[in-house]
């Protein structure tokens, strides 16, 4: 009887192993010939000359009126490396997810691995994408879990998506709300819609970077991209927004000229290597 | 090959047999399945397979309360079996701290069939939806976070995951998952309407059989058979509530969807009063005469409604009777009594 359980044992071994080798065939190819190293890319908020400090700070926006930040969060997603010769690595997209915000140091440090080399272009989506934005609640993990650092809600339950960007603040110019504040709020998502075309704000930011330092990723370091990102720019642009006129802004039409301003927040200060 | 290795092989068979066919072995518990007279589903079973300790963990996750922030309100109070799971008695949605919605509770049957959910569509994943109300202010006023927590420090959950997804983790898809496996059985397919059609000895009455043809002739471009909706959104002509929710607008911001609500299904309206998305009908005569000789004419007004200059749809005394009749034979008794579908049953 032992010999038959055995023989059962290994036959379903047998079986075991040939459905787990079924599987492997999903194994990426691979992306690249050599080793992979850190890059780091630091977004350092700032509003126009001065440093983003929360609750502190005052900011003047481009109409004038002077205004105060309490909250900034926003997604980076599917961040992609060019060098000289113009060959493109894009970091494997379950990899590619972050939420950046003011409040929280070390978010504002995103690490990717890429091979090492020399990069001269960089590019990345200021939000998420629709094919993650429309997956399975599976696949929606790490930041982009809806229990996951969202406890200032990155996530629209009525109107199933991501807010990319969100800042809050307070103003003279914004009109008392219902809670006795003169709050502004700016929740800026859209991915394009699922059964319905709608407001679509994905942003895919390019940044050259021969001109602030190419960083040099390589092992044992971790090579830095440093990042401004004016918040200023969200009011001022295309459209100059006005606290007054638009306290709030979310799921809106005015919504895409907040995002087409904030596009242009991103510049290249400089690297560390 | 000798005799043992005919055992061997037969034995594997039986034990791969079992594991596939778990359940059955186990208990009586039978999954999903599509009625004959309903087309496929759209929900993504296949990236859900429904079990029955699955089914069990969504059932008790249904009727927990511990997903609204103090612990008072479940899914389960505003959508109650015997009233095909929607809020009986109430206009709007009753929640939190004695908060009310701006909706009606919509029932909860056939979701697996629903290309989208909530009267406005703005989620299509059923996966998805439970986070709309636990995190909805006046409904649940909760942080998807905070109830992971609640649910990782009960005695029971973490085991009842366990048995579910194979390790105590719990995870938001986990739940989510959990959930819709609950919700995906939630199938009333056995109406009288349902035996009819499917050749089972029930025949309908003469009123009904005349219901039945007043229906296909001037209900059924949206109420579509067999799910008795086509999922569409229409403004049907009840003009502007008290509160302006312009129904579909926000979700899409196309001002062609302003006051268009998704068309509910025809199916268990004996249980699910009142009506509409504010709920402003108590009866089905007040519906009917909506039809008849009420609707109001606004830009986004259904063009079936306003046919040859005329609005509403022509529907004498007569005919609104026999409508009533026919409406009658969708009420699914078995679907509102189903002990697996019950808070006693766990």
């Amino acid at each position: 009887m032992m010999q038959l359980i055995k023989k059962i044992g290994l036959l379903a071994t047998g079986i075991a192993c040939t459905l787990a080798s079924c599987k492997k065939d999903d194994v990426k190819p691979a992306a690249d010939s050599g080793q992979k190293a850190t890059l780091s890319i630091q977004f350092d908020n700032i509003a126009g000359a001065k440093n983003l400090q929360l609750n502190t700070g005052t900011y003047t926006n481009a109409v004038g009126e002077t205004f105060s930040v309490g909250l900034l969060k926003y997604y980076v997603s599917n961040i992609r490396v060019t060098n000289a010769a113009g060959q493109t690595y894009t970091v494997p997209q379950e990899e590619s997810y972050f939420l950046v915000s003011e409040a929280d140091g070390a978010s504002q440090f995103v690490k990717v691995q890429v091979p090492e080399g020399e990069y001269t272009g960089l590019s990345f989506v200021l939000g998420v994408d629709s094919l993650r934005s429309t997956m399975d609640i599976s696949k929606r993990t790490g930041v982009l879990d809806p229990s996951s650092g969202m406890d200032d809600g990155m996530y629209w339950g009525w109107n199933s998506g991501y807010i990319f960007f969100k800042m809050e603040g307070t103003a003279a110019a914004a009109p008392v709300d219902p809670s006795g504040q003169r709050k502004f709020r700016y929740h800026i998502g859209g991915f394009g819609g699922y059964a319905a075309a709608t407001i679509n704000n994905i942003k895919t930011i390019h940044i050259d970077l021969n001109a602030g330092g190419i960083p040099k990723v390589r092992q044992g370091r971790a090579a830095n991209v440093h990042l401004m990102v004016d918040i200023l720019k969200m009011f001022n642009g295309g459209t100059n927004v006005s606290i007054k006129n638009n306290p709030t802004v979310m799921f809106s039409d005015f919504s895409v000229n907040v995002a087409n301003n904030y596009a242009s927040m991103f510049s290249h200060d400089h690297t560390e290597n | 090959m000798g005799k043992r290795h005919w055992i061997a092989i037969v034995g594997m068979i039986i034990t791969l047999y079992a594991c596939s066919k778990g359940g059955e072995l186990v208990a009586a518990f039978v999954g999903f399945r599509q009625p004959a007279n309903f087309p496929a589903p759209v929900y993504k079973l296949d990236a859900n397979q429904i079990t029955q300790a699955g089914f069990e963990l969504g059932r008790k996750l249904f009727y927990e309360p511990r997903l609204s922030r103090n612990n008072t309100i479940s899914c389960g109070d505003c959508h109650i079996q015997t009233s095909a799971f929607t809020h009986h008695g109430h206009d709007v949605s009753h929640g939190i701290d004695d908060r009310l919605g701006s909706r009606n509770a919509p029932p909860m049957m056939n979701l697996a069939w629903q290309p989208s959910y909530m009267l406005d569509g703005g989620v299509f994943d059923l996966d998805l939806q439970p986070i709309a109300p636990i995190t909805n202010p006046v409904e649940m006023d909760e942080k998807l976070d905070n109830v992971l927590n609640k649910l990782r420090a009960h005695p029971q959950y973490p085991a009842l995951f366990k048995k579910a997804f194979g390790t105590e983790e719990i995870t938001t898809a986990r739940m989510m998952k959990a959930m819709s496996q609950f919700m995906v059985m939630l199938v009333s397919a056995d109406a009288k309407y349902d035996q009819v059609v499917r050749g089972e000895g029930a025949t309908f009455t003469a009123d009904e059989k005349a219901g039945y043809a007043i229906y296909q002739q001037k209900c059924s471009a949206c109420h579509t058979e067999p799910m008795f909706s086509d999922y569409s959104f229409r403004n049907n002509g009840i003009g502007i509530g008290p509160n302006n929710d312009e129904g579909r607008y926000p979700i899409t911001l196309n001002p062609a969807d302003k006051y268009k609500f998704k068309v509910p299904s025809l199916r268990n309206l004996q249980y699910t009063a009142p009506y509409m998305h504010d709920g402003r009908f108590y009866t089905l005569d007040g519906v009917l005469d909506h039809y008849a000789s009420e609707v109001q004419d606004m830009p986004t007004l259904d063009p079936l409604l306003k046919k040859n200059g005329k609005r509403g749809i022509d529907l004498t005394a007569t005919d609104k009777r026999l409508l009533l009749a026919f409406l009658n034979t969708l009420n699914d008794k078995k679907f509102i009594t189903d002990k697996r579908f019950s808070e006693q049953a766990q």
